[in-house]
């Protein structure tokens, strides 16, 4: 008896795990209502106090609505001002007083949003690419003199409000953090501004949300956020020119990125490659994931990405390579020792 | 409820029926198809091709739901789903809503306001053609892998230049010509609805479903030009190298979205009023007694109207404008849900103080109040501008405007159909049938919908053809695609239950339910003439008030109501509806679809870069033009 209770609570147990474990498979959503910032945090307050008013609303209509299916009553010969009281009661007295209160809020959110609480002080250019995110670093509060610039992989500290100026290198993109700012166009030959604040260390998930063509649904990127030491040092990593190769494939492999048509395109600070329609590569190995962030960054991930990105990005700008396999590895080996 | 036939039509009917029937009667066969002018069939046509277009947009929306069951599901390839999603949008919204109220428009307001038929019944007859051709068009380009891809409000410079191919000249020609056939539509029910109203219906007594489709014409009439204008200069642009939007040249990106969302924002009410209108029509009837407040509802429409074009910069809340002018149309957009509040407490009114009885049409039009108000209530989210920024372009304001669309419209319009469906075909629907078929689409409505606002919060962007597994967003995709297949069973239910009424179903009375506007004093289906004496209105409610029935049997001593000399009809007053004169209403030709297939020409040379076939065809066109002209019908002074 005791046994097979034991048994049936190991067996529940068991079960109950193997959900968790499922649900944790499910993934984590990038959710506007896990808000890690000041500004998605005061979206987020405000939409459980309109979701609170919407669902009351409803409810109502809905009985209003039907009440009278269901409680059958003999047709009142009323006369008509009953209905215009009606009407005029909770169709224009009532909304108005919940839409000035909606207006209220609505005012109050936008002007918090549109300012940072405190002034600035890491500023982050970010251009959009068909489709992938450039950032580059410059000015004071990053703590280095020289430029750094990276793709679809954005570090910032925890706490400080960072500026970001927002332009594009070709159509209109729209900029999404879900759990920190809510979106900023990218407009052609237009610079705009907006800012975050992230509260706590982690990694977070962008998105573009502006149909931009074909491979719209694979412009994403990475928000690290890091405390200010961190950050400092990642910095100035970044900002370092390119490792020099250390294996002879590799060194194969650094002539065959800067002579041949890869250096046309890509940029690896301190060869002779200096392409700009690309992602910069001086520190690509470093990076978690590659092509908008459609895969992790694997050293065989990386060879079919070079072989032939359209395979596993259909439409991406850059064409197949026609580089041998020996020659593919060679890159490989290049391109991961780029820490 | 009368009987079968209601005594004073049988009275006039057997006075005058059969010359009339003489003198409205059109040509037979394929001749007679291709020239009739009769609103009647130019209305069914609207409403058939209207329903083919809408379930061909809505097998391209399975095959993205299909798609996007699963996540990484490969079933269809990056460019073919950015061109199901732009041709389900651009479809839906410009060849299946707004023809689809047209076709309602068309068979029920002359018999709403007690006319023969329509104002311009040759003009009719040309917007019906040249919106069968524009669709044609428009839908051949999926079978030939040349759809539209930049989403069906198409941002330059995105559809400017990096979107080669003809897929944007199949959008940008399309929709100009459509606009013909909108624009004209919107004229014809103008003129109609002011200028041939029976007599003694004055405004005070104009059925409110008339008052939406004349709000909604001056609607069009105005926010078309921008849209066109657009077009145009985004046709330009590719083809000629003009530099409207072209940045490096000194154009402007953000000028295509405000001439796109100053005629798009509008366009939600030039669908919604309506479908309005139809609520407006059925649930009086159904709750036995007149609609509640009407000068309201009026007032409401029309506010609403005029409103409606000052809420456009609420589409543009991410573009990174000034905050006065976002603080500005928060608010507008705001101030445009009280008309809408206004409406819906007169149907609750309505509801409240009558006395329901349940149908397949009442059905729908509960629905929709349930599925409008949801979709109202995100929509005045949106106005709060950083949580608008927070959602839009995600799937909450996908699964809002759905609420809002297929709630405000597509309900309503099934509402309508199963209102009048025995009106127009003279055949009562299965009441079974109309209950399981709702149960389907509604539910199926909800189930494909509602898990959208969810998958939006958690940060899925709209427009994207597939999303990686770890995202915890595949619960939410599952539900609404198996919600679409269930409310594509119930549009299948829906189709058998009408074509079983048309083969089996019982004949229909005149008035089967009860109702109070001219439509019902009709035969069902109506006769070519529509009614053998024009009757003279005494209220809101004719049928109801025991008078203006009682009008048709004077077809003794009244002959100006009865005009059985020629084919004619009465013109009356804008305001009073007094009678101003006899008017004679032209009859068939064949001129409207020949300028509809020169038209077409014209712009598929144009697609094909042929400038001379587009010459030669602008050139037949204007000949067919000169012709129709020179054929005037002889106008009585």
């Amino acid at each position: 008896m005791c046994a097979g209770r034991t048994q049936y609570v190991v067996t529940a147990g068991a079960l109950l795990l193997s959900a968790s474990v499922l649900t944790a498979c499910a993934g984590h959503p990038p959710s506007t209502l896990e808000p890690d910032g000041p500004k998605a945090s005061e979206v987020a307050t405000s939409w459980w106090l309109l979701f609170a008013v919407a669902a009351a609303v409803c409810v109502i209509v809905i009985a209003l609505a039907i009440i009278p299916l269901v409680i059958r009553r003999r047709a009142r010969a009323d006369p008509d001002n009953q209905g215009l009281r009606f009407v005029g009661i909770f169709g224009v007295a009532i909304p108005a007083v919940i839409l000035g209160g909606v207006f209220a809020l609505g005012l109050r959110d936008l002007s918090n949003a549109s300012s940072p609480p405190s002034p600035t002080q890491v500023t982050i250019d970010v251009v959009a690419h068909q489709w992938w995110w450039e950032f580059r670093y410059s000015g004071p509060g990053t703590g280095t003199g020289s430029e750094v610039v990276t793709a679809n992989e954005v570090h910032v500290p925890v706490g400080v409000p960072v500026e970001l100026r927002l332009s594009t290198a070709d159509v209109i993109h729209s900029f999404w953090l879900p759990q920190l700012t809510p979106k900023t166009d990218l407009i052609p030959k237009k610079v705009n501004t907006t800012w975050l604040t992230v509260s706590k260390p982690g990694v977070y998930r962008g998105e573009c949300a502006e149909y931009c063509g074909v491979e719209h649904a694979y412009m994403d990127f990475e928000l690290v956020a890091q405390s200010t030491t961190d950050f400092r040092a990642w910095v100035a990593k970044q900002g370092q020119p390119a490792a020099q190769p250390t294996s002879a494939l590799a060194r194969q492999g650094m002539s065959l990125v800067t002579t041949t048509t890869c250096a046309s395109c890509h940029t690896v600070r301190g060869t002779a490659a200096d392409g700009t329609v690309g992602p910069d590569l001086t520190h690509v190995g470093s990076r978690p994931r590659i092509g908008g962030q459609i895969i992790s960054n694997t050293p065989d991930h990386l060879a079919s990405w070079i072989d032939n990105p359209q395979n596993i990005k259909p439409g991406v700008k850059m064409p197949p390579q026609p580089l041998s396999q020996s020659e593919t590895q060679a890159v490989v080996a290049y391109l991961e020792g780029l820490k | 409820m009368a009987g079968t036939v209601i005594p004073e039509r049988r009275g006039a009917e057997a006075a005058v029926g059969a010359t009339l029937d003489e003198l409205w009667e059109e040509e037979p066969g394929l001749l007679g198809f291709l020239t009739t002018v009769n609103h009647k069939r130019i209305g069914r046509r609207y409403l058939v091709t209207a329903a083919l277009f809408f379930l061909f947009a809505g097998v391209s929306a399975l095959v993205m739901r299909t798609q996007l069951a699963v996540p990484d599901n490969h079933l269809v390839s990056p460019e073919e789903y950015d061109q199901l999603f732009t041709l389900h949008g651009t479809a839906m919204i410009f060849f299946f809503a707004t023809p689809m109220n047209s076709g309602f428009g068309n068979y029920v307001l002359p018999l709403m306001i007690g006319t023969r038929d329509m104002a311009f019944p040759r003009v009719n007859a040309l917007s019906y053609w040249i919106f069968l051709f524009s669709g044609l068009f428009m839908f051949s380009s999926l079978p030939l892998g040349m759809a539209p891809d930049g989403g069906w409000f198409a941002y330059v410079p995105l559809t400017r230049e990096y979107l080669p191919g003809l897929n944007l000249d199949f959008y940008t020609l399309g929709l100009l010509m459509l606009a013909v056939s909108t624009t004209i539509g919107s004229i014809n029910f103008i003129v109609t609805a002011l200028k041939m109203r029976a007599p003694g219906m004055s405004l005070n007594r104009v059925p409110l479903f008339v008052w939406a489709i004349v709000t909604q014409s001056f609607m069009l009439v105005f926010a078309l030009p921008p849209l066109d204008a657009a077009n145009l200069m985004l046709f330009m642009d590719r083809r000629f190298g003009t530099h409207f939007f072209d940045t490096s040249h000194g154009g402007d990106a953000v000028l295509w979205q405000h001439l796109f969302w100053l005629f798009g924002h509008p366009d939600v009410y030039i669908i919604v009023l309506p479908a309005m209108g139809i609520i407006s029509s059925v649930i009086p009837v159904f709750s036995r007694r007149p609609i509640v407040a009407y000068p309201l509802v009026v007032l409401a429409t029309v506010a609403t109207g005029i409103i409606s074009f000052g809420v456009w910069v609420h589409h543009m809340f991410a573009v990174g404008l000034s905050t006065v002018s976002l603080a500005f149309f928060s608010a507008a957009t705001l101030t445009i849900s009280l008309p809408a509040g206004i409406q819906m407490f007169a149907w609750l009114g309505t509801m409240w103080f009558g006395r329901i009885r349940i149908t397949t049409a009442m059905l729908y039009a509960v629905s929709f109040i349930v599925a409008f108000v949801l979709g109202g209530v995100t929509g005045v989210m949106f106005a709060v501008v950083p949580f608008d920024q927070q959602v839009t372009d995600s799937y909450f304001v996908v699964a809002h405007f759905h609420y809002v669309l297929f709630g405000g419209a597509v309900l309503p319009l099934l509402a309508g159909l199963f209102y009048w469906w025995p009106k127009m075909t003279g055949r009562m629907t299965s009441p079974r049938g109309g209950l399981i078929s709702f149960i389907l689409v509604f539910g199926g409505f909800n189930l494909t919908f509602f898990p959208m606002h969810i998958s939006g919060l958690l940060g899925m962007p709209r427009r994207i053809y597939s999303y990686d597994g770890d995202l915890g967003w595949n619960i939410w995709n599952l539900l609404s695609t198996i919600g679409a297949f269930v409310l594509a069973l119930g549009f299948l239910l829906t189709l058998f239950v009408f074509v079983q009424s048309l083969l089996h179903g019982p004949r229909s009375p005149d008035n089967p339910w009860g109702s109070n506007t001219l439509e019902w004093a009709t035969g069902s289906p109506p006769k070519e003439y529509n009614f053998p004496v024009l009757p003279t209105v005494h209220s809101l409610n004719p049928l109801w008030d025991g008078k203006s029935l009682a009008s048709m049997e004077e077809h003794d001593e009244d002959d100006l109501r009865v005009l059985t000399d020629e084919h004619q009809t009465l013109r009356t007053s804008e305001f009073d509806a007094r009678i101003e004169r006899v008017m004679t209403m032209p009859e068939e030709i064949i001129q409207p679809i020949l300028v509809a297939l020169s038209l077409l020409i014209t712009v598929v040379f144009l697609l094909l870069k042929i400038y001379v076939g587009a010459y030669v065809g602008a050139g037949l066109l204007a000949l067919v033009v000169l012709w129709w002209t020179w054929n005037r019908p002889e106008v009585e002074s």
